[in-house]
């Protein structure tokens, strides 16, 4: 392998790696406020992509469809358990933030994709549907078991997964799609070729960790959302409802896997089940930074994004194998990890 | 009208009932302390009263049937806990603990006032604000639970022993800012098992042995009581 070379792929790994890194905070944020290790945000990257690709051609994208049947379940479910309480009060809310929004969302796309607009407009569109399905998955199959343990949740959030494969499959068919890039710019730095995609991705990262930072540090949902994670009996003593931030986690997460799916489409063949590597590897990069640490966790999904790009370099066949292998070592070393700050804990 | 007043509220721990029948009330501007030995139930009580415990019974506050408000709702009335685990964010800066006891109001324009309250009372805080909970000293943390709660602008404050654990110095400091918080107008619902400083505070004393009321009166009778002293109030 010459320095070129090395240095191509380096520049390809980074680019993957921020990819991976969008997915991976939104994995982190989610797991600190609910304890749900959610692995389906792999698939919501995968659908904004198919979203995407579908409303670029002008078709009626299958996310419409996924997104008024779920809203339709979650409203089901959630004025069930108002009427089990008795609090009649609050069911004009549940029908307006789980149907009539969800349902306005895909009422609106759906007017507009005739009228054929420009490329930021579907962008919007595209995150506009792809928003509320995790908050309305979360209702549905999160809320009901939100004591449960770790590992319950874990093996919910796996079978989740599976499920959405499906739903993907019965509502984006099984074709795959690539979407024009967002952008045609070139240049040369040091003899190596930068396509614009790459510098967006890279870029796109950037500012969405620095939001994110942003949020989390001046705003006063975003202390909420820390303190939760923090301590959640603290939080509920303080007024904040365990629910409500994790529903702005789930938002947040989305669109954070929203806009990776948006920046991968046009470099890699998205189908309707991609979205479980992209979740793994992010979740790999989260592993290393402890599902605790963002810093961490962006280092981890750079890390795995390089090292991805120099296995395939090796062996394309082998790539995941090899991503995957690392498994193994990193989770020894973390599990080392964890327990020597428990015994520090217990001094 | 009583601000708060319990009927023969009884809490379960899975089988084991840990607090019987237990009846109290709280008028508007009072404090009204429970003393008593340790595993008497208090903490019990405070976390059902508050909403984290499930307990039956019936509970009233403004008015209002509690048992159809969650803890979230009952904070949002100025309800307000400082629990025995002060349950602080350690990884946040006292500014942003502060700052996070303010969630559940409306009035957010009158925030940034109360901030400077919280920080005259305790200017210790005011020192440490950008510093991390977790890195404060027993006593600080205290303070900064206080501050907390007082960002809430509570109607009723429970105090769950807030002298557990800190040095005797301490101890009288915030007994001392305990009895300066008549004058906002809070009522106050304060637990302890160091029942001389808590009765001198308090107007109206309630005693729970082996979760239930044995015992109650005035606050200033209660102190002379001989049976009381022999049991909790010591010698000095
Ligand atoms: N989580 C729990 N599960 C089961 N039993 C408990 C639990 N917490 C407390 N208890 C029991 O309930 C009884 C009352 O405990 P509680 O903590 O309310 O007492 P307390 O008056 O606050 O005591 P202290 O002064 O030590 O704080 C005790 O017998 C205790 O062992
Ligand atoms: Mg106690």
């Amino acid at each position: 392998m010459t320095p070129d070379i090395a240095a191509i792929l380096g520049v390809d790994g980074i680019a993957t790696g921020a990819i991976y890194v969008l997915v991976a905070i939104g994995t982190v944020l989610i797991f600190t406020v609910t304890r749900v290790i959610f692995i389906p945000f792999g698939d919501i990257a995968a659908f904004t992509a198919l979203t995407l690709a579908a409303l670029d051609t002008g078709q009626v994208p299958g996310t419409i469809g996924l997104l008024v049947a779920l809203a339709c379940l979650a409203t089901l479910v959630e004025v069930t358990s108002l009427v089990r309480k008795q609090a009649y009060r609050e069911i004009p809310y549940a029908f307006l933030y789980y149907l009539v929004i969800p349902a306005a969302i895909a009422l609106v796309v759906w007017l507009l994709i005739p009228l054929k607009p420009p490329l930021p407009v579907r962008l919007a569109m595209a995150l506009l549907l792809i928003l509320p399905i995790a908050p309305l998955l979360d209702r549905i199959v999160f809320r009901p078991i939100a004591d449960g343990t770790v590992l319950l949740l874990l093996i919910v959030s796996v079978a989740l997964h599976f499920a959405l494969v499906g739903l993907g499959l019965l509502f984006f068919g099984p074709e795959g799609v690539r979407t024009e890039p967002l952008s045609s710019f070139h240049m040369e730095i040091a003899g190596i070729m930068l396509s614009g995609q790459t510098i967006l991705i890279v870029v796109a990262a950037i500012v969405f960790s620095a939001l994110l930072y942003l949020f989390f540090d001046f705003t006063l949902v975003g202390k909420s959302l820390r303190a939760t994670a923090i301590n959640r009996t603290g939080a509920r003593l303080m007024g904040i409802r365990p629910a409500r931030a994790g529903t702005v986690a789930y938002l947040l997460g989305s669109l954070m896997a929203g806009v990776s799916g948006i920046l991968i489409a046009p470099v890699n063949t998205i189908f309707y089940d991609s979205g479980f590597l992209i979740g793994l590897k992010a979740f790999v990069g989260a592993i290393i930074g402890g599902l605790a640490s963002y810093p961490g966790t962006a280092i981890g999904a750079i890390f795995v994004g390089i090292l991805e790009s120099f296995a395939s370099f090796q062996s394309s066949a082998f790539k995941d194998v090899i991503v995957f292998s690392m498994l193994i070592p990193i989770l020894i070393w973390r599990s080392l990890a964890a327990l020597h700050s428990e015994e520090e804990v217990d001094e | 009208m009583a601000l708060l007043s319990i009927e023969n509220v009884c809490v379960s721990y899975d089988k084991v009932e840990a607090v019987h029948n237990v009846s109290l009330s709280i008028e508007a501007g009072q404090i009204v302390t429970v003393i008593g030995p340790n595993g008497a139930g208090k903490t019990t009580l405070m976390m059902a009263i508050i909403g984290l415990l499930k307990s039956k019974g019936r509970m009233e506050y403004l008015g209002q049937d509690l048992a159809r408000l969650d803890v979230e709702s009952r904070v949002g009335q100025g309800l307000c806990l400082v629990p025995e685990k002060r349950e602080l964010f350690h990884d946040m800066s006292v500014y942003d603990n502060l700052i996070l006891g303010s969630y559940s109001r409306e009035d957010r324009s009158q925030v940034p006032q109360d901030l400077e309250g919280v920080f005259e009372r305790f200017p210790r805080l005011k020192e440490r604000r950008s510093q991390m909970a977790g890195t404060l000293s027993g006593g600080e943390r205290q303070m900064l639970a206080l501050g907390r709660a007082l960002m809430s602008r509570p109607k009723l404050l429970m105090l769950d022993e807030p002298s557990l654990g800190l040095a005797p110095l301490i101890v009288r400091e915030i007994f001392r800012t305990i009895a300066s918080l008549r004058e906002t107008g809070v009522s106050i619902l304060l637990v302890e098992q160091n029942a001389r400083a808590a009765l001198e505070t308090a107007d109206y004393g309630y005693v729970i042995e082996t979760g239930e009321i044995v015992q109650s009166g005035p606050a200033n009778t209660l102190i002379h009581d001989e049976k009381l002293i022999a049991a909790y109030l010591g010698g000095h």
